[in-house]
């Protein structure tokens, strides 16, 4: 049985903002079923008591002053900027309505 | 479900029980950013206050602002929430162009401060809200919508962007549910929400302005049957006034009511409040919301607040808005009803700074709940907003203590303060309202007022006080009502008594 | 061909700081080097003559005004274009970052200006530094000096080549899954993975956040020391940076060049005995590991059970996290943008910009952690990958107790033909199969050449634990030192 369908991976790619062709995801299908198959064996070891690793650093708190720091220049922030208007940056029209 | 007629309030809750909680984002008043150290000045020109860490540029870094992490804690301690002793950042996934990442730093199942309640206080009685968490995250961009109408996203060709808004930190309060408040539902709501903002404004963490946006609410309603399981919620969002929240409540209770009675389901969706209007028209529905993929925020670090730090916060905590006011009952000599009309009117601060500012308690009470409570109301803003501030209303008060303003004048003089001529002080200056108090000035028109009523003055001076009246009303006549009726009479008395 | 570019960096530095070669003489002899062979090489992405001549004048300048200068002070330096680079182009090889020049310089490059090294410019790479061949780069493969028809390991085959063909000294890589190593191993040069949080992140365009390491590439141990400890230690920009003294290296460097192991307990990993790996890196593994008893070291066998699940957890974690790290790159701030026609919405003029802009193997990664983070699937997937990298933590705790470090080949291939792997992705991954486990774990490893195998490099992988930097360092130089060093045919 494979691990993921097409439309899985179709519906991924959407969520994921990317145009995929046809084409590519016949193929990107083929070769994630392939490798999650192979992943998916992280499900062999038996790993219920034992806690997750998220990070590998034994740090917690790292925290910084509520100082102010010099930041960018607006002409900085907006140098690599593929369209700007208004001292903003320009985007063409919103359609979804998340948050 | 167009053709259903919308039922009366009173009919809603003779049939149904609402359930309601809210979501309070506020936006904290630390110096700097959540994760940066850029500043966080309301009103700055666009993308001024940004750098590479709050623009999402490619290699940029987290790193938690101490302060924002105080105050959160602060406020889950004030609102008696179990704090963390590990937590942990996670990154909520979703595109959208006003979050620079496209996924903003927020926490998921691990909250800073867990299971609190705030008691509110309604009409005299206690209403004990149950806090389900307090989290932090990280606010948005803010973006402009051109082209369409209004500045509406709807309609609007293109966007602009302004990063300014973008990491600074965001307190997410939210409640748990709340069943059985019946037909308080809708003023309880609001009764929580102007709670928590003077808690919050207590602590000193946010200045909680809910029109600047620094305080914003979502709230959840849903209706069910007497007995029956709860039924599905609508989350209502841009409900940015204390006047909304109570308004938004209400508005869902009568629409939902109307779409069960027609035989409808509640969509479970989210909804947008339109203060103009009052009406709630339908957002993003839930069952199409993206899967936000939470997972634990790799570039920070898990935060652990030792004990002893959280032991150091909760001991200099200030006295919370609900102990204040029982204080300042005791220290005003107030019954309950006068404490609970001031409350009422949204008061208590006011005058409280009135006082401070030199002014009596029962002055200070008496003009913010009267001549300023009046003009509000007729103006439709809250107290708070009527034009005149506590410092002005103190100033006032001193002057009519010490006889340099009659009642009457004052009332002209404040009429100056709420038209924006300046301080009470330069008012009367301008106007020229101040009491005739040059007893030479006095003497004279007396003088005059009497030759002028020989007959009036005779009786007087048989011993029919009574009389003095007309004398007095003739040298108020004189003097344009600006001397002191009660020294006028005692100084007519004394000129024909000798 | 000037003879300055054979050299060491530690000797370049001596020179330079002795007043016997400028900066100015060392710096142009690589830059002709690179317009030489970089043609045919392809290690660079971008050369920056003029900076970087700027730069070497700006040293000899100080030296000239009698200022002391550090070791490595005027000596070039080849820097992945995974870092930000202020002012110079910075596109982790992709095309979705095509011209993009960054506001700002990563911690790592401040650190290396303010030791006066000399950048020369930025190395190619796979995209994203997902890939161990540089194939994935969006401008083209980069080809390994020994043979111009293989791969020069990924994903910093440019920088592990612009050391084998001579064209910089030292250069900087970053590490996710064995990215500094592996192109160390097939390019006959070393490479050095730090301990995560021993290099600074701030400035390195985010892979994988939990595993990126940025490190030390050089043709010698002592060189690849001294560049770590230019660029090592605390960051407070970067949280997860380690608030620790570094570990000397250098001197570690220096004690392992005498060639003296005794009382050193090396271990074999059991679980890496080979299988899947060619016969001849095999050979020159276990030839070198008969070196290191002749050096005094102690070797013994130590079972970690867990590592045969690195493979398979790295390949959840690392796309998990990279597909969120990617999601910026949405055509708003900067970079590309693709179908901005004016009749196509923003969510349509993303999805085209980064369906354009981004290349295979990364739409493949980020929609395989979109997978494994998605709500239905996060805890069979990416929970329990957390959960095996807890045990892999614990195998190499457990036997950190038993030896001092372990050692294995780098990587179970030589350098291999250009296309060879390209058709399977998974083939590829495997490139990575002996160095995974330090990433997930978070201590340091390094490839040091080891010999040659049918004339192609082979390296030795030595893993220490978190903050023992300096013991690997120790145990390559004594490598070094027996082995010697390699050098590919003439270009």
């Amino acid at each position: 049985m494979a691990a993921i369908s097409r439309e899985e991976v179709a519906h991924l790619a959407r969520l994921s903002r990317l145009a995929v062709t046809d084409q590519e995801l016949d193929r990107l299908a083929g070769q994630l079923d392939v490798i999650l198959q192979s992943v998916a064996r992280v499900g062999e070891v038996a790993a219920d008591d034992i806690p997750p690793t998220s990070h590998s650093v034994p740090l917690v708190n790292v925290l910084r002053e509520d100082v102010v720091v010099p930041g960018l220049t607006r002409a900085e922030a907006l140098s690599g900027a593929p369209d700007t208007a208004e001292d903003r940056f320009r985007v063409p029209q919103i359609l979804a309505d998340e948050e | 479900m167009s053709t259903n007629v919308l039922p009366t309030y009173d009919d809603v809750v003779s049939r149904y029980e609402p359930v309601i909680g809210l979501e309070t984002h506020v936006e904290l008043g630390t110096v700097t950013k959540m994760f940066c150290g850029c500043p966080t000045d309301f009103g700055a020109e666009p993308n001024t206050q940004v750098c590479p860490v709050c623009l999402g540029l490619p290699g940029s870094l987290p790193v938690a602002n101490r302060a924002a992490i105080e105050a959160t804690i602060r406020i889950g301690l004030a609102l008696n929430c179990s704090i963390a002793t590990w937590c942990r950042f996670a990154r909520k996934n979703y595109f959208y162009p006003d979050m620079p990442k496209n996924y903003q730093i927020s926490q998921y199942d691990e909250p800073l401060c867990v299971d609190g309640y705030l008691d509110v206080e309604v009409d005299g009685e206690l209403v004990r809200i149950g806090i389900e968490r307090v989290h932090l995250e990280e606010d948005t961009g803010k973006t402009l919508h051109v082209g369409g109408a209004t500045g509406r996203i709807h309609g609007a060709t293109e966007s602009l962007v302004d990063y300014n808004r973008a990491g600074i930190p965001l307190v997410e309060i939210v409640t748990k549910p709340v069943p059985g408040l019946g037909a308080r539902a809708p003023e309880i709501a609001k009764a929580y929400v102007a709670e928590l903002r003077d808690v919050i404004r207590t602590l000193g963490v946010s200045d909680v302005r809910m029109e600047q946006g620094s305080m914003r609410c979502d709230v959840n309603t849903s209706l069910n049957l007497p007995g029956a399981e709860w039924g599905t919620r609508t989350e209502t969002k841009n409900v940015n006034s204390l006047r909304s929240v109570e308004r938004s409540v209400r508005t869902e209770m009568l629409r939902q009511a109307m779409v069960l009675d027609g035989g409808g389901t509640i969509t479970q969706e989210t909804r947008h409040f339109h203060e103009d209007t009052g009406d709630t028209t339908s957002g993003r529905s839930k069952e199409t919301a993206t899967d936000y993929r939470y997972f634990p925020e790799p570039d920070l670090v898990p935060l652990a607040p030792e004990p002893v730090w959280v032991e150091q916060l909760k001991a200099a905590l200030p006295e919370l808005p609900r102990q204040h006011r029982a204080r300042l009952k005791t220290e005003w000599n107030l019954s309950d009803l006068d404490m609970q009309s001031i409350l009422n009117a949204g008061a208590v601060e006011l005058i409280e700074r009135t006082v401070a500012a030199g002014a009596s308690p029962e002055a200070a009470r008496k003009w913010w709940l009267g001549e300023l409570s009046r003009r509000a109301n007729a103006d439709g803003v809250e107290l708070e907003a009527v034009g005149a501030t506590p410092e002005q209303v103190a100033k006032l008060q001193v002057l009519v203590a010490s006889g340099k303003l009659t009642d009457k004048l004052a009332r002209q003089v404040l009429e100056g303060v709420l038209a924006g001529e300046g301080d009470p002080e330069q008012i009367m200056a301008a106007r020229g309202l101040e009491v005739v108090s040059d007893t030479g000035a006095l003497t004279a028109a007396i003088d005059e007022a009497i030759a002028a009523n020989p007959e009036v003055a005779e009786k007087i001076r048989g011993g029919n006080q009574a009389a003095a009246g007309v004398l007095i009303g003739a040298v108020m006549k004189t003097t344009k009502g600006q001397a002191d009726a009660k020294t006028v009479r005692e100084l007519v008395l004394a000129r024909l008594a000798s | 061909m000037s003879d300055l570019i054979k050299l060491s960096a530690a000797a370049l530095g001596e020179k330079i700081a002795a007043g016997e070669v400028s900066a100015e003489e060392v710096t142009r002899a690589h830059l002709d080097r690179i317009a030489e062979v970089d043609g045919r090489v392809h290690a660079f992405l971008h050369v920056d003559d003029e900076g970087a001549v700027q730069a070497a004048r700006a040293v000899d300048a100080q030296r000239a005004a009698g200022d002391k200068l550090g070791p490595l002070a005027g000596v070039p330096i080849a820097i992945k274009d995974v870092i930000a680079t202020k002012g110079i182009p910075s596109t982790a090889a992709s095309k979705i970052l095509e011209g993009w020049r960054p506001p700002y310089d990563a911690t790592v490059m401040t650190r290396i200006r303010d030791a006066g090294m000399v950048m020369l410019g930025k190395t190619n790479m796979d995209e994203f530094a997902m890939g161990s061949s540089t194939e994935y780069s969006a401008y083209g493969p980069t080809f390994n000096p020994w043979d111009l028809t293989r791969i020069p390991g990924g994903s910093g085959g440019g920088s592990a080549a612009s050391l084998a063909a001579y064209e910089a000294p030292l250069a900087i890589g970053t590490d996710t899954g064995g990215s500094i190593r592996q192109p160390g191993a097939v390019t006959g040069t070393v490479g050095a993975k730090p301990t995560y949080g021993g290099t600074s992140r701030y400035g390195l365009i985010a892979f994988s956040s939990s595993l990126d390491t940025p490190g030390p590439c050089a043709r010698t141990v002592l060189d690849a020391a001294l560049l770590h400890q230019v660029i090592a230690g605390h960051d407070p920009r970067d949280s997860t940076s380690i608030p620790l003294p570094v570990p000397d290296v250098v001197a570690a460097a220096r004690q392992g060049a005498s060639g003296d192991l005794t009382g050193v307990r090396v271990g074999l990993v059991k679980e890496f005995s080979g299988e899947g790996a060619e016969p001849g890196v095999m050979a020159v593994f276990r030839d070198t590991v008969e070196a290191l008893t002749k050096l005094g070291a102690e070797v013994v066998e130590v079972s970690c059970p867990h590592f045969q699940y690195a493979l398979p957890a790295y390949y959840l974690i690392a796309p998990s996290e990279c597909s969120s790290n990617l999601a910026r790159f949405d055509s708003v701030r900067f970079g590309l943008r693709v179908g901005d026609d004016g009749r196509n919405s923003l969510e349509e003029v993303m999805s085209l910009t980064r369906e354009a802009g981004f290349g295979e193997e990364v739409k493949r990664r980020i929609i395989l952690g979109t997978f494994a983070l998605s709500s239905g699937y996060y805890d069979a997937y990416y929970g329990q990958a957390q959960k095996v990298r807890t045990l892999i933590t614990r195998d190499f705790t457990a036997a950190f107790e038993k030896v001092d470090v372990l050692v294995s080949p780098t990587t179970p291939f030589t350098a291999f033909e250009l296309g060879a792997r390209t058709a399977d992705p998974y083939q590829m991954y495997l490139a990575d199969l002996y160095t995974i486990p330090t990433n997930l774990y978070g201590g340091p490893g390094i490839s040091v050449p080891a010999g040659l195998s049918d004339g192609l490099p082979v390296g030795l992988q030595v893993m220490a634990p978190t903050m023992a930097d300096d013991r690997m360092y120790r145990i390559a130089a004594a490598v070094e030192s027996t082995v010697g060093t390699f050098a590919p045919p003439a270009l």
